[in-house]
């Protein structure tokens, strides 16, 4: 992503409901989302249908996995490391992401929210 | 193949080879395990430790069940539990005290020949270490009167896979087999994607799939989702057990996998199943917890 490509990326944020929004890019959109025990930072993420999305991806605590099986998106999250998988959304709808490294009691509700809107 | 609703399985397989609590106990009219070559009764995902409102009696559940299935009318050849025995702690010391005790408990049943399987709460966390510490290997085979009996480990990788090493090893014990032999798979996860949103797959299970296509006679028995379900890839027939803990939702009606629902015992939402190896396919019965 260059400069310009940077500046045009207008992100919305709401820290109090956890969900990071995504608008008017020209380029690949970066979302920043932080695992730890037993959570996504921010647990919603919403973008837009057809625009590239790159999510850059850490944890805090231990390894821990990001999966979104509509995406056909599969990567371990390893701590003081920045992972990056970026989609090109095709439909518009709601789509799961979750940890699938199993990192104990709480591991079955880690796990967030994509929605791509029209 | 998608899911299937028990009355779409039944046409599928066209046999009536699955049936509600009916003739297992003593008094009741005969039931189709008096045909059966041999029978054997699956229980999963007893959660041994789990403390909390999705299931009141949790600390009881696993007894009542005992004693259920100590009055079968028919004593089964054997039993097996397909994972999840105890309930996930990150505690070492804790994780082998929740085996002990779950161990101390299931030795009441009147059956000696058991058989454990680990889910992801028992093994993800270690390996499998206190696993194989209680109750023996993660996956093995064993063959009773014919049948060909086949323990997968998907849990013990805390990434959800068999891994290549078990593939290997699952490939060199189908060369032996002839391929009408019959063949009955454990599991924990499904091998199958049933939902992969919610967790509810096998990362390389497709590969454990193709592996056993060849072969004319198998069924797969797993756990992990709480609830029956039965399935259809190809011609093999994967049937997913009730749990002795709390119930989950029914697979994919919503994009992320909800809480468990309020517990509600007029639903008969926990039990355990006997399954009569006789003809093709087998004959399952759910059992409820307690005799009504």
């Amino acid at each position: 992503m260059n400069r310009r490509h940077f500046i045009a990326l207008l992100i919305v944020s709401s820290a109090a409901e956890g969900v990071v929004c995504l608008a008017k890019a020209a380029g690949p959109n970066e979302i920043s989302i932080q695992a730890s025990k037993f959570e996504f930072t921010p647990d919603t993420v919403k973008v837009k249908r057809g625009q590239p999305v790159t999510f850059v991806l850490t944890s805090i605590d231990r390894i821990h996995g990001f999966k979104m099986p509509d995406f056909g998106v599969r990567i371990d999250i390893v701590p003081d490391q920045e992972t990056r998988v970026t989609i090109t959304p095709e439909k518009a709808g709601t789509f799961a992401y979750f940890c699938d490294v199993f990192c104990g009691d709480g591991h079955e509700d880690m796990g967030g929210t994509l929605v791509v809107e029209d | 193949m998608k899911n299937v609703d028990r009355r779409d399985f039944l046409r599928l397989s066209g046999v009536a080879g699955v049936t509600f609590t009916a003739g297992l106990f003593p008094g009741y009219k005969a039931s189709a395990q008096a045909a059966g070559d041999f029978h054997f009764v699956q229980i999963s995902d007893t959660h041994w430790g789990y403390k909390g409102p999705a299931n009141p009696d949790a600390e009881h559940t696993l007894e009542k069940a005992i004693v259920t299935v100590n009055g079968l009318a028919q004593k089964p050849d054997f039993i097996v539990f397909t994972g999840d025995l105890t309930h996930t702690t990150e505690d070492g010391a804790e994780r082998r005290a929740r085996m002990k005790r779950f161990k101390e408990i299931a030795s009441a049943l009147n059956v000696k020949d058991v058989r454990f399987l680990a889910g992801e709460h028992d093994a993800s966390l270690d390996k499998g270490a206190a696993f194989k510490e209680f109750f023996g290997a993660l996956n093995y085979t064993f063959d009773h009167k014919g049948v060909h009996f086949i323990a997968l480990d998907n849990v013990s990788d805390p990434g959800a896979k068999l891994g290549d090493e078990q593939l290997a090893w699952l490939a060199a014990d189908l060369k032996q087999r002839k391929t009408d032999d019959r063949i009955v798979v454990l599991t924990h996860r499904p091998l199958f994607d049933l939902v992969p949103s919610w967790d509810w797959a096998t990362a390389d299970g497709a590969k454990a799939i193709d592996l056993l296509m060849p072969y004319t006679n198998v069924v797969v028995f797993y756990g992990h989702i709480h609830q029956e379900n039965h399935h259809m890839t190809g011609h093999i027939a994967h049937h997913a057990a009730k749990s002795l803990i709390f119930p989950q939702a029914a697979p994919g009606n919503a994009p992320r996998r909800p809480p468990p629902p309020a517990f509600d015992a007029s639903l008969a939402p926990l039990g355990t199943r006997d399954i009569v190896m006789g003809g093709k396919p087998p004959v399952i019965t759910e059992i409820p917890v307690t005799k009504a």
